[in-house]
């Protein structure tokens, strides 16, 4: 355009041309400028966007420090480390022996080395650059980097189903939107961390091979749905949306050749790739969870022959009766096959954690242990509310503007965002999943909408301006605009109120996110801050003083018990032996940790024994108030152990179905180990003012047994306020006081370590 | 190092056969040679307060021989030369008390003293001529020696130890008159062995006088007295200097500490240790302070796992007070290891010498007081360039170079490595590290950057401007 205005003058004679040629060559300059200033402030809201969601989640390191979060990042670092200390092959092969005492766990392959191998490659990258930087660092800033990458995937994608508007507007959005930065702050070194950006961006790859029906970009998605699955286990959730996706496609007769190329490659080199994960394997053909994409494969196939068969025969009627026969053909073989993969066994049935999923419900009948993660439970509404705010109601908006402008990428967008709703709905953790795509529809409500006002504000302007004379840009619309102009009174006032309720509505967004960053979820979780009696920061470092105490002063080899939420910190950062870890892979022997804990002393002692422990770890929260701690947790030991173990009954631990620790408490709950070792000597302890001793602040009663006494644990150690305890199970007395204890003993020492376990349970079952 | 074969445990329990071998008559005349000088009067105070013995010597010393004696000699037994951390000597001169140990003392290689007693000669500034005498003040520090006895103790439990000694002076010259003096923490002594004439009064034990003691007389004593004083060990220490010539000085400093008192068994109640920590936890430490030079800045106290919310940080004009906790209190055998690290201003610690050398001068030994370091480590990393180090250490340590890589080094820092084991707080003197350094290496790295930055953005144009499609649109 720029070019036929600019070659017009110059055919016009040169008199003419000296002083009409000036403001119209200024005219074009300044036309050029506009476009190189779109471009700038473009590139600019971007890298601003970048710096801000990386700056957004160093609230934790500067409210804290820079350390690692929670629970499984302990793993992920410990291993990280590993892999950086002894390169990948040994990483590969790495057989851990130090968690899952006496079974050990094959780490290479039963984690997602996505995570580490990143982690690793930023730091090896860095060490070869010559900056001196500890693989700490890498791994506490990997999330927030990962996070900003995905603002850029996220302003391509809202490129892509809208336009580039609607892209800004999705990576401000997700920048900042609180139900991604819960699993993204730095020192939160989780696989969710680059799970979500490589997550988007294989939907982005492959809603650009759909689009352009381009082998290169359908080739660059088989690598992001790669890097998901080396990443994180939720790939399943891209492998089963995909089919269901081109499944949509089909059934809406969006048919198309693109379709065929892109998903076609998408899945035969991302599940061949997929394979080359150790953890994963031949999933992608044997489980029960892969059928759907494996199906819709072969469904495309019958497709693409249909067409051709179409093509061939030109004859309706021969097609329509090959049709039926080719369908009835193509269904009872898949269906055959299917049946006889799923009987024969070499196609597995669904997981637990996958009917969970499907059926909420499903985890707290079956699974216990799944259903005791409290981030497994079902999504209360204040915590959507919290993690998306205005995103909520925006959804609905930016799905009426998708179901308006209907194409093959905003069907996937809406296909993402209803499922990933419901996940969200059913777990609390897959809010993540959801996030960017609430981010997405609604950031094309808030870009349809603005775009909208904005131009029925402009165009009355201009049109008050120029009068008859109409610029030669937007003509189309400008005149559109004029005509709703003419059917609609007080319209600019009410677009510039709508602005205005738009800015604010964004700008509460903006503080909300803001405040729940800094409030919620930038805590470790390992250092407990509160306020002091003179409103000073009291800081509670008592996990890390017990887990620096065990690396200190216990035997290298000691072996630790404890409730399995603590396993892998105590790996981490105590290197010392567990029992059982946050990788719930044995429910056995999570069971059996949580039979000797609800067990009477000296039955506990007998576990303890058959499983050589040296030393008991509990977290105790009576004297700090800190309520997470193992007596609250300790109905799931009872339910986990009980699920396995028949002895264990939950209604011993209960008064008509109450549970408490007090005088009326259950005689079998005053007495079992758990309850002894986390009040032992608490009963001589006077927590608050005006209570008698041995007041439970954690759950505001006063306990009912003071006098505990223990005969084969002894008090090692006891952090400075109480949270931690850890016991050592003493040594077995010279004499054996009954042929029971003999028979048991002699029976354990016999077999090796993993038959050792299995002679365990059954002397402790020959013992009751 | 030299080996001593008996172990420790096996040498206390043979006192007695010691006392034989150190019987006086079995000496006498070995040393025809020393036998000149002779020892008027000796003062032998020995401080017990904390885990670290000193001892302070004040000798007069007289000639008797027909030539000038140049030197002096000391000697101990092979229990306390091993666990010998430092002697320095000093000559009086006047009533005036001077502090200044400015004598040199060297190891010698007599090995024909009877019981492989060890000797060290002290040399004097000005020989000492026929019949003149001359003062003589001596500190030497001992590491190690006292012995928990019980070796173990519960938490309410406080700690009481061994010290051996000889009440009579051991030396290889004729003592004319003598006198010992210790000083324990506090009354509480168990047993003392005790010599005619033995004194207690309070805190302090005397022995003696005795007179007219020929040279290698040996009397062995047995003190067993309470010492409830931290007794903190490093037992690694490697403190790393970096030096930057854009302004500062980091220091990381690595701690092994230990408590090496008798070890604790059995329970640790945090109920009795918070009730009364003075009584359940006697032994224990939680506190340790570190004394760092002033205007210290960006000091941080970590750990493997992180942070140790715990410590206190005084600065004023003279000196910067960094006072430390430990995550947990240290009861005996208990250990923890941590890294401080501060930063300092480079024009107080990096000077220019006149053959137009820069050095560094620092304090050698470890900030924290009063604790004992088994063995240390100073790593010096001189920046990037800098040539020929020297370093000038005022008592033995053994160095070697190493190359270090810090951030953007592309040739490394040459690292010149000191290490001596057993160090004491009297260690805490200046040493020097001599290097050459031009300033245009300062602008190395910056160049670096810029160059990269450079590339970076012609990179960028250099591929907006080229079209790489295979077909033409």
């Amino acid at each position: 355009m720029g070019a036929k205005t600019g070659s017009s003058p110059s055919v016009a004679p040169l008199i003419s041309s000296s002083d009409a040629a000036s403001p119209l060559s200024y005219l074009k300059a300044l036309k050029l400028k506009t476009k190189q200033q779109e471009l700038l402030i473009r590139v600019s809201v971007l890298a601003l966007v970048y710096i801000l969601a990386f700056a957004i989640r160093l609230f934790s390191v500067l409210r804290y420090e820079s350390m690692i979060h929670e629970f499984d990042p302990y793993f992920n670092y410990r291993t990280t480390l590993f892999l950086t200390d002894k390169g990948f092959y040994e990483f590969w092969n790495w057989f851990d022996s130090e968690s899952w005492y006496p079974l050990g766990r094959i780490i290479g392959g039963t984690l997602y080395p996505g995570l580490m191998v990143t982690a690793a490659l930023i730091y090896w990258a860095l060490r070869f650059l010559r900056f001196v930087v500890h693989i700490r660092e890498v791994c506490v800033l990997t999330a927030p980097f990962f996070a900003s990458n995905t603002t850029i995937v996220a302003y391509f994608f809202g490129k892509e189903i809208w336009d580039s508007g609607a892209g800004l507007v999705a990576a401000v959005l997700i920048a900042i939107c609180p139900g991604y930065i819960s699993r993204s702050v730095a020192g939160s070194y989780d696989n969710e961390g680059v799970a979500i950006f490589a997550l988007l961006l294989t939907f982005y790859l492959f809603v650009k091979a759909v689009n352009t029906g381009s082998l290169a970009w359908a080739l660059a998605s088989a690598f992001g749905y790669f890097y998901m699955v080396s990443a994180w286990g939720g790939y399943v959730f891209i492998i089963n949306l995909v089919p269901l996706y081109v499944l949509v496609l089909l059934v809406n007769g969006r048919y198309s050749m693109r379709l065929y190329i892109a998903y076609n490659c998408m899945y035969v080199l991302g599940m061949l790739l997929a394979m080359q994960i150790r953890f994963v394997g031949f999933q992608h053909v044997q489980s029960g969870e892969h059928m759907a994409s494996m199906g819709v494969f072969f469904l495309l196939q019958v497709f693409y022959f249909l067409d051709w068969v179409k093509y061939m025969l030109n004859d309706p009627n021969l097609f329509h009766f090959f049709l039926r026969i080719t369908l009835t053909c193509a269904i009872s073989v898949g269906a055959l096959a299917l049946g006889v993969g799923m009987a024969t066994g070499y196609i597995s049935p669904w997981t637990g954690r996958f009917y969970s999923l499907l059926d909420p419900t499903y985890a707290k009948d079956h699974i216990p242990i799944i259903a005791s993660v409290s981030e497994h439970q079902p999504t209360a509404w204040s915590s959507f509310m919290f993690d998306f705010h205005i995103l909520l109601f925006l959804f609905p908006a930016g799905l009426y503007f998708c179901f308006k402008r209907l194409s093959d990428a905003t069907i996937f967008i809406v296909m993402y965002g209803l499922t990933s709703m419901y996940f969200a709905g059913v777990m609390v953790r897959l809010i993540l999943v959801a996030a960017p795509a609430m981010c997405l529809i609604s950031s094309i409500a808030i870009s349809a909408t603005l775009k909208n006002l904005t131009r029925l504000i402009r165009a009355k302007d201009k049109a008050l301006q120029m009068g008859s004379s109409r610029g030669t840009t937007s003509l189309k619309s400008s005149a559109k605009a004029s005509s709703v102009d003419q059917s609609l009174p007080y319209q600019k006032n009410a677009a510039i109120a709508l602005l205005f309720g738009a800015f604010y509505l964004l700008s509460r967004y903006a503080i909300h996110c803001t405040w729940v960053t800094s409030e919620a979820y930038s805590s470790p979780s390992i250092v407990l801050a509160a306020r002091g009696a003179h409103g000073g920061r009291v800081i509670f470092d008592d996990y890390r003083e017990a887990y620096f105490w065990l690396r200190k002063n216990t035997p290298l080899d000691a072996k630790i018990m404890s409730w399995w939420d603590y396993g892998y910190q105590i790996t981490a950062m105590g290197n010392r032996t567990v029992i059982v870890d946050n990788n719930t892979w044995n429910n056995t022997h999570i069971a059996t940790v949580g039979r000797a804990m609800s067990s009477y002393e000296d039955e506990a002692y007998e576990i303890m024994r058959s499983l050589d422990v040296d030393y008991v770890l509990v977290v105790f929260g009576g004297v700090t108030g800190y309520s997470s701690d193992d007596i609250n947790k300790f109905l799931w030991m009872v339910r986990i152990g009980g699920g396995v173990f028949p002895v264990i009954k939950e209604p011993d631990y209960l008064v008509n179905g109450e549970y408490r620790v007090d005088k009326g408490a259950a005689p079998k709950m005053l007495n079992c180990l758990m309850y002894k070792l986390s009040y032992y000597r608490f009963g001589e302890v006077t927590t608050e003012y005006g209570k008698p001793p041995g007041y439970d602040r954690a759950r505001g009663v006063e306990i009912g047994n003071k006098h505990v006494k223990l005969e084969h644990l002894e008090e090692s150690f006891t952090t400075s306020n109480w949270i931690i305890r850890i016991y050592k199970v003493k040594p077995p007395k010279n004499r054996c006081d009954s042929e029971d204890r003999m028979k048991t003993l002699a029976v354990v020492t016999t077999g090796s370590p993993p038959l050792g376990l299995r002679g365990q349970k059954k002397a402790v079952n020959c013992n009751l | 190092m030299e080996k001593y074969s008996p172990p420790l445990a096996i040498l206390g329990r043979t006192t007695l056969l010691f006392l034989l071998f150190f019987s006086p008559l079995s000496a006498l005349g070995s040393f025809s040679s020393s036998s000149d000088l002779r020892i008027l009067s000796a003062e032998k105070r020995v401080d017990l307060t904390s885990s670290i013995v000193r001892v302070y010597l004040t000798l007069k010393v007289e000639n008797l021989g027909t030539s000038h004696a140049s030197e002096f000699l000391l000697a101990f037994s092979p229990t306390e030369a091993e666990h010998l951390a430092i002697i320095k000597a000093s000559s009086v001169e006047g009533k005036r008390k001077k502090k200044a140990y400015t004598l040199s003392v060297s190891s010698t290689d007599l090995v024909d003293t009877p019981n492989g007693a060890r000797l060290f000669s002290v040399s004097l500034i000005s020989p000492l001529k026929t019949g003149d005498t001359a003062s003589i003040e001596v500190l030497y520090v001992l590491t190690n020696l006292l012995e928990p006895f019980p070796a173990e103790i519960s938490q309410a439990e406080s700690q009481l130890v061994f010290y051996r000694d000889s009440a009579i002076l051991l030396s290889p010259y004729h003592v004319v008159e003598q006198m010992m003096y210790v000083r324990t923490p506090t009354n509480k002594i168990e047993s003392f062995t005790r010599v005619n004439p033995t004194d207690r009064a309070g805190t302090e034990l005397k022995y003696g006088h005795f007179h007219d003691q020929p040279p290698y007389s040996f009397s062995p004593i047995i003190i067993h007295f309470e010492n409830n004083n931290p007794f903190a060990v490093i037992e690694e220490l490697v403190r790393e200097v970096e030096i930057s010539h854009w302004g500062s000085l980091q220091m990381k400093e690595y701690y092994k500490l230990k408590h090496a008192g008798a070890r604790h068994k059995g329970v640790f109640s945090r109920l009795e240790y918070q009730a009364r920590p003075s009584v359940n936890g006697a032994s224990s430490f939680k506190q340790l302070l570190a004394k760092l030079p002033p205007r210290v800045h960006s000091v941080y106290y970590r750990d493997e796992i992180g942070n140790i919310s715990s410590s206190h940080l005084r600065t004023d004009y003279s000196q910067s007070e960094l006072e430390i906790e430990p995550r947990y209190p240290l009861f005996g055998g208990w250990k923890a290891t941590f890294v401080i690290g501060y930063s300092l201003p480079l024009e107080d610690f990096v000077f220019e010498s006149p053959a137009g050398q820069h050095y560094l001068n620092l304090s050698f030994g470890c900030p924290l007081i009063e604790t004992q370091v088994d063995s240390l480590t100073i790593k010096v990393m001189l920046p990037e360039g800098s040539k020929s180090p020297r370093a000038a250490v005022p008592f033995s340590a053994d160095h070697h170079l190493e190359k270090t890589y810090s951030y953007l080094d592309v040739v490394g820092r040459t690292t010149v490595v000191i290490r001596k084991m057993n160090v004491v707080p009297e260690h805490n003197i200046p040493f020097q590290v001599y290097y050459n350094f031009s300033p245009v290496f300062m602008l190395a790295e910056p160049l670096m950057l810029i160059t990269a930055y450079f590339m970076l953005f012609s990179a960028c144009i250099a591929y907006l401007h080229t079209d790489l499609s295979l077909v033409k649109t």
